[in-house]
């Protein structure tokens, strides 16, 4: 249930993003957009990993072995995902700061100096 | 030889580390040497991989990272946890593709760049890096994450001359498609390991093989292609790479176009060998059919854009395009014979691409412009990047011995074997507008012809661009021509190499044949011959390398050339051929939110195709 849930959650996310940088006319906006479409991919991947009644996947504090975990495969890919992520918005926020000092705009529509 | 086999990508992160803590110390020409060598190292490193992956059985050799191997963790059994890097003569020829490539961009920016700071070394060897580790990864998880690398490398390395606008805005246009594609492809990596729960391309595809999970299949491998579609500029994704590579410093062009658009490709057919063949659920005809549609829809639209271009680099970008159209065909034909075809293509048409946007490098060097009509008549003072320009151009024609002769010849035998004979027009075509706008800008550089410009290229746009260079009197200095001149040599010098032809068509049998490397992935057994017998290997065929082919597409691509400079191209024929031109400017907007969207109706687009496929 949980699964399918954080699926149709994923896919909501993702279309959302998808409509807000589509129809962006500003470039911190359009930043932030890809951020959200970017947690459709936290919740989906957080969504396969899960098991009913499974706790997190620490064994410690007395916590048995055979305790049911969540998987920690997909929570290592998710935090990779994070840090990869972090580095392609740093860049884009410098670029975003760059195009507003040398155009004094953040609408996308304004730094096409190139089109055909 | 197994300890060599993180080398390509240890190496470069270790000194890209190095340079970036301590280089500023050091004088400039230090950090370049330092750089120039660690690519050369590597180069020598990924061709020793690829000898040694083609040697004797031609198992391929895998290494696992922190000696992880599948039966390492008692509880997990045979499943294999760790990650793993499995090296494939033809992977391993892509990574030394990559480094030679590098070595040539380092080399031409000795000379280049008014501050080429330590900055650039640094990243430039992150690029490089995650190329390498993209071309050897057996991991899908792995894969995404040198693909994001080598995005974010690429973005960095674009916006470099972050003083002028367009940079940016190539910067910006790269950026936010390639990330969009990375994320689907992330999505489809996730349904591949909530079916298989395995990460390891052999793994993964093995349970799928004996699990079939029916149209998910062919949902996964859409999602899991998405970035790579993207990555490797096949329309309606291309709009992206025009924008990014026109504007990009010259030596990184040449590493764009080169190589980084082909490893996209390369990835869609290493995941669909190493995953998603074999499997009832998502059959071959239907990415067959997929990837010739697309593979012919981006050669068609690259190569008029191309010719309707002035601006040179952007002319190269979209013969780019072009190109990646005419090897997406290669690829998709799925025969060992294309593969190796499309292989060579690849070396011949990266040597060819390069060393022409090093001439390119060599203009704004020389003359600040790399307009072709400001640059009209200035030739005489670059007289041997016009000799190598011109060469150039026969290799984007696919005159032999160059590898794109012999590899879309192999390609052309492949396409009537699978009953396809209209693909030779598409190369014909593809060849002759893209090596005809080259010949077009010399005759108007070197020749001084074409004083007025047909009415379509008046639309192109004119983009401002600085000069990279210092010191730009006098001759130009050899460590600019000379790497140009080394690349045209060795795209000759690839595909009459004795024994190289038949080693691609080996190692691209070998890619296909999945058993063989599964077993050697999990098993960790040296997989002995595996399931493909020699005999089944096609022989190469004694060709001429397709000589008439290529004297109807050198002919076609000079009478372009001279239709361009002389307006030919007014009459009523040329006035079609305009209007259509102009109709595909008018998509080339400039603007990300309309590549985004083109980017969800190919997708949606490209879904309806494999589903009908079926």
């Amino acid at each position: 249930m949980i699964f399918y849930a954080s699926m149709a959650v994923a896919g909501w996310l993702l279309l959302v993003g998808l409509y807000g940088i589509v129809t962006s006319r500003h470039l911190m906006h359009l930043c932030l957009c890809l951020t959200v479409l970017q947690s459709a991919t936290y919740v989906m991947l957080t969504g396969i990993g899960n098991r009913r009644g499974a706790s997190a996947p620490v064994y410690a504090g007395g916590v048995p072995t055979s305790a049911p975990v969540v998987d920690p495969v997909v929570q290592a890919l998710m935090l990779t995902d994070i840090v990869v992520e972090a580095t392609v918005v740093a860049l884009l926020l410098a670029i975003t700061l760059q195009v507003q000092k040398k155009t004094g705009s953040t609408d996308p529509d304004n730094v096409s100096v190139m089109k055909g | 030889m197994a300890w060599l086999v993180p080398m390509p990508v240890a190496g470069p992160l270790l000194v890209a580390a190095v340079i970036a803590a301590v280089g500023g110390m050091f004088p400039r020409r230090l950090v370049d040497a330092l750089a120039t060598v660690t690519a050369g190292a590597v180069l020598v490193v990924c061709v020793v991989l690829a000898r040694e992956a083609g040697a004797g059985h031609g198992a391929p050799l895998v290494y696992w990272f922190g000696g992880w191997r599948p039966g390492s963790v008692a509880r997990a059994g045979a499943f294999p946890v760790g990650v793993s890097f499995v090296v494939d003569p033809l992977g391993a020829s892509m990574a030394s593709l990559v480094s030679l490539l590098m070595l040539a961009a380092m080399m031409f920016s000795w000379a280049w760049f008014k501050e080429v700071k330590v900055f650039f070394r640094t990243i430039m060897l992150i690029f490089l890096a995650a190329m390498c580790g993209l071309c050897l990864t057996g991991d899908l998880f792995n894969l995404f994450v040198w693909f994001e690398l080598m995005t974010a490398a690429g973005v960095t390395l674009c916006g470099y001359k972050s003083q002028e606008s367009s940079p940016l805005q190539g910067a910006l246009n790269f950026a936010v498609p390639n990330t969009i594609g990375a994320f689907m492809t992330l999505i489809g990596i996730g349904l591949v390991y909530a079916y298989t729960g395995s990460l390891n391309m052999a793994a993964a595809g093995e349970t799928l093989r004996a699990h079939p999970p029916g149209s998910l299949a062919l949902m996964a491998l859409l999602l899991v292609s998405a970035g790579f579609l993207v990555k490797g500029a096949l329309a309606p994704f291309h709009f992206w790479l025009a924008d990014a590579h026109a504007v990009a410093p010259t030596p990184v062009s040449v590493l764009f176009s080169g190589v980084m658009v082909e490893l996209g490709l390369f990835a869609i057919w290493r995941v669909y060998w190493g995953v998603f063949s074999g499997i009832p659920d998502a059959p071959e005809h239907a990415v067959r059919v997929l990837l010739l549609l697309v593979g012919t829809l981006t050669a068609v639209w690259g190569g008029l854009m191309c010719y309707g271009q002035h601006h040179f680099k952007r002319l190269l970008a979209f013969s780019t395009v072009c190109h990646m159209g005419l090897m997406a065909i290669g690829v998709g034909l799925l025969s060992p014979r294309a593969a190796a075809g499309t292989a060579l293509y690849v070396a011949g048409h990266a040597c060819a691409k390069g060393a022409i946007f090093l001439i390119s490098g060599i203009f704004l060097h020389r003359f600040g412009t790399v307009d072709e009509m400001e640059l009209r008549g200035k030739g005489r003072w670059a007289p041997i990047a016009g000799v190598l320009m011109v060469i150039g151009a026969l290799g984007l024609a696919g005159v032999p011995p160059f590898g794109t002769g012999f590899g879309g010849e192999m390609i052309d035998e492949a396409a009537k074997d699978a009953g396809a004979e209209w693909v030779k027009i598409v190369f014909i075509f593809g060849g002759a507008v893209t090596a005809g706008a080259v010949l077009r800008a010399a005759g108007r550089i070197y020749w001084n012809l074409g004083a007025s410009m047909e009415a379509t290229a008046a639309r192109a746009p004119r983009i401002e661009e600085r000069r990279e260079t210092r010191g730009h009197e006098g001759a130009t200095p050899w460590t600019m021509w000379l790497p140009a001149a080394a690349l045209l040599l060795v795209g000759m010098g690839i595909s009459v190499w004795p024994g190289l032809q038949e080693a691609a068509l080996h190692a691209a049998a070998r890619m296909q044949e999945t058993g063989n490397y599964r077993a050697v992935v999990l098993a960790g057994a040296g997989g002995g011959e595996g399931a493909l017998a020699r005999a089944a290997l096609p022989a190469v065929h004694s060709s001429a390398g397709g000589i008439g082919t290529a004297a109807i597409t050198v002919s076609l691509a000079v009478a372009l050339a001279i239709a361009g400079l002389t307006g030919m191209l007014r009459g009523r024929v040329g006035r079609v051929v305009g209007a259509g031109i102009d109709w595909l400017r008018v998509l080339q907007s400039g603007q990300v939110g309309d590549y985004v969207a083109w980017l969800v109706a190919g997708m949606a687009a490209y879904g309806g195709v494999l589903l009908m496929g079926r």
